[in-house]
């Protein structure tokens, strides 16, 4: 298996409190993880560490060999962030534009972009004037305008209308199909049917690194709510 | 640090200016109407006026644009684009150097309006050209990005930001020499008025003010702003960090 992401060890403590207890993961190339669980339980905290943009206590993050961080892989890795961060004060054009700018890419390809994300005839309007849905998608588009090899997306479907969020998912198919590596956070179990495969994380651990099928088996149960509940109580009945 | 990456971020940087009409309009009408008021304050008194009118050409753009610095470079950290940005090719000295460069046009607009309408209109006199004028004024604009940019790390909200506004300005305008000339002051006020930057950018415009060609003086003072600005944007770079906790 050809690993993108290689996570050992890692951790992370914010403040005086440890947040991230010792993870190991490793992500396949070309493949959509989907990274879940409840809120606060690290998600983002792990997401930061893989960009590089988190100061982490020990361990070891690499990203396409690389150290995580690491001025190479700054022109491999798109990134998310959770709330949208883009510029409210430009338009999506020109958001866009500047960061497809910052990778040598031009108009063309924000153009692109900016359809793929459905925003084509919000172009010219002023972030600041955009719905939310329209707003993180217009976030959306400044991480996918440079076609990076590494995608990093925290919970870019979040507030989006079913369709649109179908459409999202086909675009993140579509991507890993040819060969972009994704993770994609979510904490609606539902959106992990779309994963190939899932880390479930809960309070800076992970109970569960397989495929949705081989998650749902070992728990027990065909919906991943209940088989998250299943690998939640099962870990606290080892641990007591 | 790349010419592509700092020419795109400074685009970017006056597009965000552009679209905020009321501040650009601020910016520009602000100084006019208030040199206009120190007009008709000193209409009698042509040699007060001089030498006030000169002092504010370069206080303004070091107040307005530590202010305007201050409070985008938070909004940068705040909104998570400057996190985002640390993800891209994007280097510090390309957003510092980015900053520096936007906003010292935009005071460079800011400083010929007011000159040109404190020269033409208002009929300030100075020895002195009014290019070199400019000159200083944009000189104290850079000056007021650095430190902007430096004071922003400290701020936790743009509440604070402002407020740290009256405490890095005010003192500089106390003691420039615009009250009470330096050379008068008590030996420790002086020493603390030598140790500021703006009472360099000041004597400097004043050195325009009284001689036909620029002097050593000059030159001397400006060096010196521009060591502090390198020095500010130096320290304002290690506070801008890619990993953070």
């Amino acid at each position: 298996m050809d690993i993108a992401i290689d996570v050992r060890d890692l951790v992370v403590e914010r403040g005086k409190r440890e947040v991230l207890h010792g993870i190991s993961a490793q992500l396949p190339r070309g493949v959509i993880t989907g990274l879940l669980g409840p809120s606060g339980s690290g998600k983002t905290t792990l997401m930061r560490a893989i960009v590089g943009v988190q100061v982490i206590r020990s361990g070891q993050v690499s990203v396409l060999g690389q150290p995580a961080g690491s001025p190479r892989l700054r022109h491999m890795i798109g990134y998310l962030t959770q709330s949208p961060s883009v510029y409210p004060d430009l338009t999506v054009r020109e958001n866009t534009r500047y960061f497809a700018s910052l990778y040598g890419l031009g108009a063309a390809e924000a153009e692109e972009t900016i359809r793929n994300v459905g925003l084509a005839d919000q172009a010219g309007q002023l972030v600041a004037t955009l719905s939310g849905g329209q707003h993180s998608r217009a976030s959306l588009a400044c991480a996918l305008v440079s076609q990076p090899e590494v995608l990093v997306l925290d919970e870019p479907t979040v507030g989006q209308d079913p369709v649109l969020r179908d459409e999202l998912w086909k675009r993140f198919r579509q991507l890993a199909d040819d060969g972009t590596t994704l993770l994609v956070s979510s904490h609606v179990m539902d959106e992990a049917n779309r994963c190939d495969r899932l880390l479930l994380i809960r309070d800076g651990s992970i109970i569960a690194d397989d495929t949705p099928a081989a998650v749902k088996t070992a728990a027990g149960s065909d919906d991943l709510d209940q088989a998250f509940l299943n690998l939640v109580l099962a870990r606290t009945g080892a641990d007591g | 640090m790349s010419t592509r990456i700092l020419a795109s971020t400074t685009r970017r940087i006056l597009r965000q200016l552009r679209h905020d009409r009321r501040t650009i309009a601020l910016m520009l009408v602000v100084p006019v109407l208030l040199l206009t008021l120190l007009y008709f304050m000193f209409e009698q008194q042509e040699q007060t006026f001089n030498r006030v009118a000169l002092t504010m050409l370069g206080i303004f753009p070091f107040i307005i644009m530590f202010l305007l610095t201050s409070i985008v470079m938070l909004r940068e950290r705040t909104s998570g684009t400057l996190e985002r940005l640390f993800t891209t090719p994007v280097g510090k000295l390309d957003l510092l150097f980015g900053y520096g460069i936007a906003f010292g046009l935009a005071a460079a607009a800011q400083a010929t309006i007011a000159s040109a309408l404190a020269y033409w209109l208002l009929g300030l006199e100075t020895a002195g050209g009014m290019g070199l004028v400019i000159v200083i004024a944009v000189a104290n604009a850079v000056l007021g990005v650095a430190l902007g940019l430096l004071c922003s790390a400290f701020a936790r909200t743009e509440f604070q930001a402002v407020q740290f506004m009256p405490v890095v300005t005010v003192p500089q305008i106390l003691l420039c020499g615009l009250f009470v000339p330096r050379g008068q002051m008590a030996g420790w006020l002086e020493g603390v008025s030598n140790a500021m930057p703006l009472s360099y950018s000041v004597e400097a415009l004043l050195e325009v003010g009284a001689s036909a060609t620029p002097t050593a003086r000059m030159w001397r003072d400006l060096a010196i702003v521009f060591a502090v600005v390198v020095l500010a944007l130096a320290l304002g770079a290690t506070t801008l960090r890619r990993r953070t906790g």
